[in-house]
């Protein structure tokens, strides 16, 4: 894939770690060309793209292992059982969840924050009680715990963060209390790229005896995730931000805490007997997939983690490190221009804002240079009311993305305040 | 993103895609009109008013309109929101300033059919003149519902409805808001 500059022509310094060149031949759609451009594809924190190893798994299992699992004897259900579990097992390893059994598969984050909502809010929370949140939270992870607050009259408590998006971290401490029954926290702030101090927080919570929930759609595609290190009480996570398809996510939970909860769904498959007057639920992680899962999603994430386990961690840290600090060195060079969360720990993201022009036709204007962004509320309103803006233009950076792409937004952003005046 | 991408060629290892550049839409009127909007500010007489809401973008504008005898006395605009509302806000708010409701009517439904297609303005009748600069949002899908936002609250408001939201069910159109 040729880029629009050549790295050579960049201020920037050549990567040593990461053969980026050669990862983005694995990725079909960045050949794409839009408005007669090279595509500049920063929008990975909404969705990431799937490299050719995954799409080729998603064929092979549809063209030769597919049947419903969990049922039949027949050779086919036999393999795609063997190769759905096999894929719970790979994001096992991928978080380090203790057992296979604490692996649950979901259509996604807020499938699983959903679940967890349901399956432990509804039961273990009740009238008067609280729930912490941060003012950094995605409305998937505000919504569901303002309808069991709704539901059971519990009251939500907000963590709020400093100027440069950053957790204060003793108001965080003041909201743990006797009635506390849950926090529910984002690893990595989709909207600023915030990386919280999730150990601190989560040896607060859980010296009070509450449990935390952490909403990891944003970390895993940066930053090795090890739930047991951590120990938090749930995980989630989608598919889709970590070049896997779209329709999967995962939720851990300590297998303490999944036994006492609640199913969310009741249909097929979570269930070990049924009568018209009693039935048996099954064993977790069963209990909470009701259905036919996404079978070929699940297998198809089991093969994007591994096309990840090719790849050093440290590596993509390393490079995503440059990307930020390169992105944020020529974007503030730019007159007008403000970015909006400049926290120490970020990942992945910056947000910005340009003096008089509304970032939607900032999104508008980029796109004529073939530079995708996303612009809006990022779907984190109370972030956007924080910082007092309607909404921000956002650059988020995977692993595939160069620095000759950030050269490739900056000249872009200059076009956009060119047409503006 | 519906047909505003045009596939031209389909090969393995290449695809070519074209678009409609969005520089016809940001002409020096449009962007005039967002850098000195007309009408900007709140009547103090209103005898109708309606706020007007895009959740995709946070546009958010509040509309006052002064009507006498059914006539639109004035009409005055103020908010939050993209070039392309706050152009076609400004502009709308010149163009039926003085005219009986029954016109601003007309050009509400006029608009929305030439921003979402349903009207070739080169080819049918209509009373849009000069509105025609925003013809060019029916290439971008996603950029449609600025462009209809005033018109949507000006209805919104000669109808006695306090607000209204490009989201609202009997919204033409609807489309679901993008997650994250």
């Amino acid at each position: 894939m040729k880029m629009t500059v050549p790295h050579s022509a960049t201020k920037a310094p050549r990567h040593v770690g990461l053969d980026v060149e050669r990862l983005r031949d694995d990725f079909p759609i960045l050949r794409l060309r839009v408005n007669g451009k090279p595509l500049v594809f920063l929008d990975s924190a909404a969705s990431s793209q799937m490299p050719q190893p995954v799409l080729d798994r998603w064929i092979r299992y549809q063209t030769t292992q597919h049947a419903n699992i969990h049922r039949a004897v027949h050779y086919l259900s036999e393999t795609a059982t063997a190769e759905y579990e096999g894929a719970r097992r790979k994001l096992q390893a991928f978080i380090n969840a203790g057992d296979e059994s604490e692996v649950i598969f979901t259509s996604g984050t807020t499938d699983a924050i959903n679940l967890v909502a349901h399956g432990y809010g509804r039961k273990f929370i009740g009238a008067g009680d609280e729930i912490v949140l941060t003012t950094l939270e995605h409305h998937a992870n505000i919504v569901p715990w303002q309808m069991v607050a709704e539901e059971k009259g519990a009251r939500i408590r907000v963590a709020p963060v400093n100027d440069r998006g950053e957790l204060l971290m003793e108001e965080y401490l003041k909201l743990l209390g006797p009635r506390t029954r849950l926090v529910s926290v984002t690893h990595v702030s989709n909207a600023l790229g915030t990386v919280n101090p999730l150990r601190e927080m989560i040896a607060a919570a859980h010296e009070k005896g509450i449990p935390v929930l952490v909403d990891g759609a944003q970390a895993v595609p940066h930053m090795k995730v090890d739930v047991q290190a951590l120990d938090c009480d749930f995980y989630t996570f989608s598919g889709h931000k970590m070049f896997g398809p779209t329709g999967i996510g995962v939720l851990y939970g300590k297998a303490a805490w999944l036994e006492k909860m609640q199913p969310f769904k009741g249909g097929g498959d979570m269930i070990l007997s049924v009568t018209f007057e009693k039935t048996v639920y099954n064993t977790i992680p069963f209990k909470f997939e009701a259905g036919t899962p996404p079978i070929a999603a699940a297998v198809t994430l089991g093969a994007a983690v591994d096309y990840l386990a090719g790849i050093d961690i440290a590596d993509i840290q390393s490079h995503d490190t440059d990307i930020l600090d390169y992105a944020t060195r020529e974007m503030n060079q730019i007159p007008g221009l403000r970015i909006i969360g400049t926290a120490e720990k970020k990942a992945g993201v910056i947000s910005f804002t340009i003096d008089g022009v509304h970032p939607h036709d900032v999104g508008t204007l980029l796109n004529d240079e073939g530079v995708a962004v996303r612009t809006g509320h990022h779907c984190a309103q109370p972030v956007m009311q924080r910082f007092g803006v309607p909404a921000t233009s956002r650059a988020s950076f995977a692993f595939y993305n160069t620095l000759a792409e950030v050269d490739a937004l900056v000249v872009g952003i200059r076009k956009v305040q060119k047409v503006f005046g | 993103m519906g047909n505003a991408f045009r596939l031209i060629t389909h090969h393995p290892s290449r695809v070519l895609i074209a678009m409609a550049d969005s520089k016809q839409l940001y002409q020096e009127v449009i962007l005039d009109h967002n850098r000195k909007p007309r009408n900007w500010g709140v009547l103090e007489d209103a005898t109708h008013k309606a706020e007007g809401h895009n959740p995709l973008c946070g546009d958010h504008i509040k509309l006052t309109v002064k009507l006498s005898d059914d006539n639109v006395d004035a009409i005055n605009v103020e908010g939050q929101s993209c070039a392309i509302c706050k152009a076609s806000a400004s502009m709308m708010t010149t163009v039926v300033k003085g005219k009986p409701r029954s016109d601003a009517e007309r050009l509400v439904q006029e608009f929305r059919d030439m921003a979402t297609g349903k009207l070739d303005h080169e080819r049918q009748a209509h009373h849009l003149g000069r509105l025609t600069v925003f013809a060019g949002v029916r290439d971008l899908p996603t950029r449609v519902k600025c462009a209809i936002l005033p018109w949507h609250t000006l209805h919104a408001a000669l109808n006695a409805q306090e607000s209204t939201t490009t989201e609202a069910d009997a919204d033409p159109m609807h489309a679901p808001i993008g997650g994250e």
